[in-house]
């Protein structure tokens, strides 16, 4: 018995254990992109995120000050001050005054650079750099060295990326694609889902055949076809044929055969007497859809709403055929795409604008979640 | 920027508004054409079954109409395109089908999406039924559910950017940023570029989407094993079966439908992947897959539709036996209701 026990335990143990490492791999990298948003841009590429905690070392370079600084002193010319001026001091551990060799003398000692000229830097960035010699010309000496910061958090990533990488801009673009794409099918679909539930017309069966057969059509068929349409129209009215008025019908489209699906689904299962009471009491199938159907389906639009949200923000191919990539349309996907490619090393912009893409989605997500997972299950148990 | 915001809130009371004005519009029209109050009784009846044969259709018709200009006509237009050139003028007949077979970046997208497609379901299935089994045994499963199920919220190009991070690649000897090659060197192996290594970079991209989906399968999965009643699971247990038994030789068979669904539902989202590969290789080093293949096509030199066309026709085409699947599922459960 006592074995039992102790191995129970044991394996209670292990499953703990087993589902935190599972819990660190799924929350990990997405902690990495926010702590690395939140640091600053040196440090992120001079140590990584999970060290931001600790002082990080880089390598930076320097210049003295120009000749016409310099002071005689003792009958040797000396030029003396401070690398960081009245800056943030940072501990040096070590200089140098090739690029090659940055760190070739630690601080404190002195350095000979041959003709009989010494410099000293000293952990605090004070110097000094004596000469036999008069010092010459209007450039200063290069000077490397590598300092340890202090861990340094800030939120002017944000402000860069929002206010001048355009991710801002690109914010408001993508609202302004995702509200009317996700308010316009539930309407269209709610009507046609109460429909094939509940009224009787011929075609019916093959109508619901043809919408769980859409389900699963590739958009890839879509694109060509639809591009070829939206710039003949355009060609035709003499207008753009990127507009916001064709994402969102567009969006409209590819969201319906869902959207129909997950309603019809839920509307059939409304008790079929309080559709049969409220008929013999006279009302039409127009005043049953609003009074009765509509609001009863309440959890069931809420789950598609959320899903047609976070389809639609979450978009990169949709948005690419059908909006330009001018600041004025260009939606956060495209817009971090496009960074991708245009700031690719650039890690402070890259992450910063990927939280700012992803938060809206996790917002939506969490406080939502009970008729996300509804949806799914609805949506998937039962067939597409 | 406010002319746009403005714009957008006119579309949607616009939109809304017209959608409720036809539906209400359209119904009173019934009504008025064909009144079944205030006439004799024959005639009432009479036009109460026109107003219930016309009515479905004005109910269905909006939907109806964009189905057909957004998904039905593509798919005809897309297939004939396939048999035109690239500028969708002259008949080519099989020509752009003998080009994809013979095409090299083709063929390496077709291997790409076939080992994709072996992969990821399987990997998906099978982490999110782990996942659903363990975190149904401890107190705190909720919490962990709900954080593996996160990155589902999360962008292709998010979770690219994301993922890019941890594969970040810094020379020999440097401070590595990237986490993976951080924990190869402190363990004394040899930092990679791992999206450009060839054929494995392709399981790094598929980890992207395995970590994405792996919390849609877990919850999907998590549900069907509640539905499992109690006493199969107590006698499996008086019965003397272990952990693993109980496992594989009662659960999962209990199962067995949804983890099908699960399946056939990640396969076609691995079919459709294109944002991955986009934001992380664009294709290049032997990543490539149909999806971002037939986007190239769209507008290499240009564009070439008939050769999107025809990349798009061989998507749907592994497409087809899990519609027809579904479409006989539906059947079966509806009864033809």
């Amino acid at each position: 018995m006592a074995v039992a026990t102790g191995n129970s335990f044991a394996s209670r143990f292990g499953v703990h254990i087993a589902v935190l490492v599972f819990v660190a791999i799924w929350t990990i990298p997405t902690l990495g992109i926010l702590v690395s948003s939140l640091r600053d841009k040196n440090q992120i590429i001079a140590s990584g995120w999970w060290n931001s905690f600790a002082s990080s070392t880089q390598t930076e370079a320097g210049r003295l000050p120009a000749a016409s600084a310099q002071i005689e002193k003792d009958g040797k010319f000396v030029l003396e001050g401070n690398i960081f001026g009245d800056g943030a001091a940072r501990d040096i551990s070590a200089y140098g005054v090739k690029s090659a060799a940055p760190t070739q003398y630690p601080a404190g000692t002195t350095a000979d650079l041959g003709d009989g000229v010494t410099l000293q830097l000293n952990g605090d960035g004070s110097f000094v750099m004596t000469s036999p010699k008069a010092f010459e010309g209007d450039r200063g000496q290069r000077i490397y060295y590598a300092s340890s910061a202090p861990p340094k958090f800030t939120t002017d990533n944000y402000r860069t990326v929002l206010f001048s990488e355009g991710i801002g801009r690109s914010f408001m673009n993508s609202l302004t694609v995702t509200i009317p794409a996700t308010v316009i099918p539930i309407l269209i679909a709610a009507f046609a889902a109460y429909a094939l539930a509940w009224m009787r017309f011929p075609g019916r069966a093959l109508l619901i055949a043809v919408i769980i057969g859409l389900l699963v059509v590739p958009l890839q068929m879509s694109l060509i076809p639809l591009l070829k349409l939206y710039n003949g129209v355009g060609a035709f009215f003499g207008m753009p044929s990127k507009t916001y008025l064709g994402i969102w019908l567009a969006h409209t489209g590819f969201g319906l055969p869902f959207a129909i699906y997950l309603l019809r689904s839920y509307i059939a299962g409304l008790p079929r007497e309080i559709m049969e009471s409220a008929r013999i009491d006279g009302a039409s199938d127009f005043e049953i859809f609003v009074k009765i159907v509509l609001p009863l389906s309440f959890p069931v639009l809420a789950s598609f709403a959320i899903f047609q949200f976070l389809w639609v923000w979450n978009d990169l191919l949709v948005a690419m055929v059908f909006l330009g990539t001018e600041a004025d349309q260009i939606v956060l996907t495209a817009k971090l795409n496009a960074l991708l490619g245009s700031r690719g090393g650039d890690w402070e912009i890259l992450t910063t604008s990927a939280f700012v893409t992803i938060i809206v989605p996790l917002i939506v997500f969490f406080s939502l979640q009970r008729y996300f997972v509804r949806g799914l299950l609805a949506g998937s148990v039962k067939g597409g | 920027m406010a002319a746009q915001i403005f714009s957008a809130i006119f579309v949607i009371i616009v939109g809304v508004g017209g959608c409720v004005a036809y539906f209400w519009g359209a119904n009173r029209l019934v009504d008025l054409i064909f009144p079944s109050r205030g006439v004799a009784g024959a005639a009432a009846i009479d036009n109460l079954r026109r107003q219930g044969l016309v009515r479905p259709w004005l109910f269905v018709g909006p939907a109806m109409i964009i189905l057909t200009i957004y998904l039905i006509y593509p798919v005809v237009e897309t297939l004939r395109l396939s048999f035109l050139d690239r500028s969708g003028i002259n008949f080519v007949g099989l020509a752009n089908y003998q080009w994809a077979f013979g095409d090299r970046e083709f063929r390496n997208s077709i291997l790409n999406n076939i080992v994709w497609l072996a992969v990821v379901p399987a990997a998906c299935t099978f982490l999110g039924l782990i996942i659903a089994v363990l975190t149904d045994k401890i107190w705190w499963g909720t919490i962990a559910k709900s954080l593996i199920f996160l990155p589902l919220a999360i962008s292709f190009v998010g979770a690219s950017v994301i993922w890019k991070f941890i594969y970040e690649y810094r020379g020999e000897g440097q401070t590595q940023i990237g986490i993976l090659n951080a924990i190869i060197q402190h363990f004394g192996g040899q930092p990679q570029v791992w999206i450009s290594l060839p054929f494995w970079n392709n399981f790094f991209l598929m980890v992207i989407l395995i970590w994405i989906q792996t919390g849609f399968a877990m919850v999907i999965l998590s549900s069907a094993l509640r539905g499992i009643p109690e006493e199969t699971l107590e006698a499996a247990v008086i019965d003397g079966a272990n952990p693993f038994q109980i496992f594989w030789k009662i659960m999962v068979p209990q199962i067995w439908g949804t983890i099908a669904v699960v399946w056939t539902t990640i396969t076609i989202l691995v079919l459709k992947v294109f944002d991955i590969v986009l934001t992380m290789t664009n294709g290049q080093w032997n990543s490539q897959v149909l999806a971002n293949l037939m986007f190239d096509w769209m507008f290499r030199g240009g564009g070439d539709f008939g050769r999107g066309a025809t990349i798009a026709i061989i998507i749907m085409i592994a497409v087809i036996p899990i519609m027809v699947w579904n479409i006989r599922q539906a059947n079966k459960e509806t009864g033809g209701h």
